[in-house]
């Protein structure tokens, strides 16, 4: 029993810190500019496929071509933000989620006539890890070491740096933050970008560990949805957090309960985190 | 004038000539002792069943031409059997079923049915043979349900779903006596959760333990927490998985994690020829499949076990359907060919096409077909309830040069290779 529950909690562990950056990504955007980004899972599946392909195509190493994968989520955010987001940011929030939603209609249509809605493997194994009773896959290993990498990037890119202290101060105010000159389009665009890096980033790790199709980003996007609410809406520490929060119960529950149980329970603490701290476990913005 | 003349004689000349060439064979009913039987069906030409139903009707039609080129059945009274079929699209809709069926039966006269594709349409189309009193072979349509009605003439050629996994708690129990324990893990669909309950009690039925009984939802891709469970429960064997994407992901998953496993059986998703990308996850891997191209039902293999031989034999099929459709035969295209062979056994064995007698005979079938054994159940429960026919189970191994090769391993009658056992 000791075996199954340690085993289990360190999968979920591991995989917890995937869906923190994935999550991050998405409270990062709404943290900025309080837009919720529907084109979330489906920014999700483009690094899931970005990484695919480098890997068969190319043949580049899928931790590799994640770097490259960043790069481009990056530049998609920005140009998505300069052409579909821009132009709505001060409208009703009903706007910016038509927009975003429009956006992740046409990735979804654009992808599926391309890959079909089948599934795809990156077929990249770095082994297995064992230590007693524990069998823990390389690839899921790696997946979380980067992911915890990429979490300890942005805080200190966030709160070390000229630029992020700049979107901090955009967040907070960003009347204040352009009187005292910060360029606000130049960082709305640029923390936007960085939602999305996170969102591809997420994607090809996942794409290392599981089957990929092009609504996979969906129930990664759900998660995100739950993850960031559980964390506190706009708090990226917070997200990472609601991930692992989410990993453990994936892992844990199904050692005393049947696996199907594990989405009511998710949606329960959803509902009494939502009830009884509706901020969020470690506070929404201020 | 005269050269207006010719031209319209000439016109008139070609006209007839084209008549002449486009009139209906003669004979399309008797002409002296040669008669025509129809045999009526629906094919999903369209919709969601398109790609299966119609490597099913491609089976059948290579039946109707293989037996009227070697002259048709003769009967004892000299005549001779030639067989046509009338088929109508019924766009994978039970409701287009249902009138089409009846259009079959009650218009087009067709003197014996064929089901269409999936239990579903099958289940729709049987309650019109029985109506109309016209025989009907079900093939591709595993469900059990549709035999439970109460229906007298409407036989079924392939496999029931309740004994899908069955064949493989078989072979686990012929390979090793000191193997007790299975976990069952599989898809939460109709069809999955029906096989393995069925499975289920048939293990204990035969003093199994099951350790673990468990569904996952269709879109699974981490079966991590799974896997750990079967782990605790340490089982010798693991069966269920679901269709093809959960299953291979499954097995994926538990040869990346090392999982000490004798053996496993999943279904749907082994018999797939792209199973063999897995690589090494595909090894030792066994699944239950209605047919296999490998599989050797021979006239010998027949006598042995005291049935009758009728057809040819696997690999000719399967060449045969190669050449005429231009990609290996499935075991939907070999369920459409055994249907037509069910169907000229009863009437040979019956020497008329009247109902009641074949119906008679088809009572008592006692065949092997390249397909596999057939027999039916008679009873007034379960009538028509294929009972002959078993799962072949294969299992992917690697050959001497290295190679992932799909081996048939279960029935031993039909089996290529030995089942490899323990897997680890």
């Amino acid at each position: 029993m000791v075996n199954v529950l340690l085993a289990s909690l360190i999968d979920g562990l591991l995989i917890g810190f995937v869906y923190g950056i994935a999550a991050m990504g998405l409270s990062l955007i709404f943290g900025v500019m309080d837009v919720v980004n529907l084109a979330h899972g489906p920014i999700i599946a483009l690094g899931m496929f970005g990484v695919y392909l480098l890997f068969s195509l190319l043949g580049l190493n899928p931790f590799i071509a994640l770097i490259l994968v960043a790069v481009m989520g990056l530049l998609f955010g920005l140009v998505m933000y300069m052409t579909a987001v821009h132009r709505v940011i001060d409208a009703p929030p009903l706007s910016s989620l038509l927009a975003t939603f429009a956006v992740n209609m046409m990735i979804i249509g654009i992808g599926t006539s391309l890959f079909t809605t089948s599934s795809y493997n990156v077929e990249y194994s770095l082994g297995t890890v064992t230590a007693g009773p524990i069998n823990v896959t390389g690839t899921r290993l790696a997946a979380s070491l980067i992911a915890l990498l990429v979490t300890a990037a942005l805080y200190w890119f966030l709160y070390y740096t000229r630029t992020g202290k700049y979107i901090r101060a955009v967040a907070n105010n960003r009347s204040s933050a352009e009187l005292m000159g910060i360029p606000s389009t130049r960082i709305l665009a640029l923390s936007f970008g960085i939602g999305t890096m996170l969102a591809a980033i997420a994607g090809g790790l996942i794409a290392t560990i599981f089957p990929i199709n092009i609504l996979a980003g969906g129930s990664y996007e759900l998660k995100s949805f739950v993850i960031v609410v559980m964390g506190g809406l706009g708090n990226p520490l917070g997200a990472l957090i609601g991930g692992l929060i989410l990993g453990l119960m994936e892992g844990v529950v199904p050692v005393f309960m049947k696996t199907t149980w594990v989405p009511v329970l998710e949606f329960m603490l959803f509902i009494i985190i939502l009830l009884v701290r509706p901020q969020g476990i470690l506070g929404a913005k201020e | 004038m005269s050269r207006k003349v010719m031209f319209v004689l000439g016109m008139l000349v070609i006209v007839a000539l084209m008549l002449t060439a486009c009139a209906p064979a003669p004979a399309a009913k008797t002409s002296g002792a040669e008669k025509t039987v129809t045999i009526g069906f629906t094919a999903s030409q369209t919709g969601k069943y398109n790609v299966e139903s119609s490597r099913q009707t491609n089976g059948l039609k290579m039946w109707v031409d293989d037996v009227n080129n070697a002259g048709g059945i003769k009967l004892s009274d000299g005549t001779v059997l030639k067989f046509a079929t009338k088929f109508y699209d019924d766009e994978s809709n039970k409701d287009r079923v249902q009138e089409l069926y009846t259009r079959l039966a009650t218009e087009d006269n067709a003197n014996f049915l064929i089901s269409p594709y999936s239990s579903g349409l099958t289940a729709a189309a049987a309650v019109i043979a029985e109506q109309y009193g016209k025989i009907m072979i079900t093939t591709g349509a595993a469900s059990d349900a549709t035999y439970k009605q109460g229906y007298t003439l409407v036989y079924q050629a392939y496999t029931p779903a309740s004994r899908y996994l069955t064949s493989s708690v078989d072979l686990l129990g012929s390979l090793d006596a000191s193997a007790k324990k299975i976990a069952f893990v599989y898809e939460n669909s109709k069809f999955s959760t029906s096989v393995v309950e069925a499975a289920k009690a048939y293990a204990e039925a035969q003093g199994y333990d099951v350790v673990l009984f468990e569904g996952y939802d269709p879109d699974t891709s981490d079966f991590n927490p799974f896997i750990n469970k079967i782990q605790a429960a340490s089982p010798d064997a693991i069966m269920g998985g679901g269709h093809f994407q959960d299953g291979s992901t499954f097995a994926r998953q538990i040869n990346e994690k090392n999982l000490p496993v004798k053996f496993i059986s999943l279904l749907v998703a082994p018999p797939e020829p792209t199973f063999s990308e897995l690589g090494d996850a595909a090894v030792g891997v066994a699944g239950p499949s209605q047919w296999e191209a490998a599989a050797k039902y021979s006239p010998e293999a027949a006598k042995a076990a005291g049935m009758d031989w009728l057809g040819l034999s696997s690999t000719e099929f399967a060449q045969k359907y190669e050449k005429a459709y231009g990609e290996a035969p499935s075991y939907h295209a070999a369920g459409g060919y055994a249907a037509g062979l069910l169907l000229q056994n009863a009437i040979q064995k019956a020497d008329s096409i009247e109902t009641a007698k074949v119906k008679a005979a088809l009572d008592a079938t006692n065949l092997m077909i390249f397909f596999g054994p057939l027999k039916f159940d008679t009873s007034a429960d379960a009538h028509g309830l294929q009972v002959g026919h078993s799962m072949i189970v294969v299992q992917w191994q690697r050959d001497s040069s290295g190679k992932l090769v799909k081996q048939v391993v279960w029935p031993t009658s039909g089996a290529t290779a030995d089942p490899l056992y323990p897997i680890h």
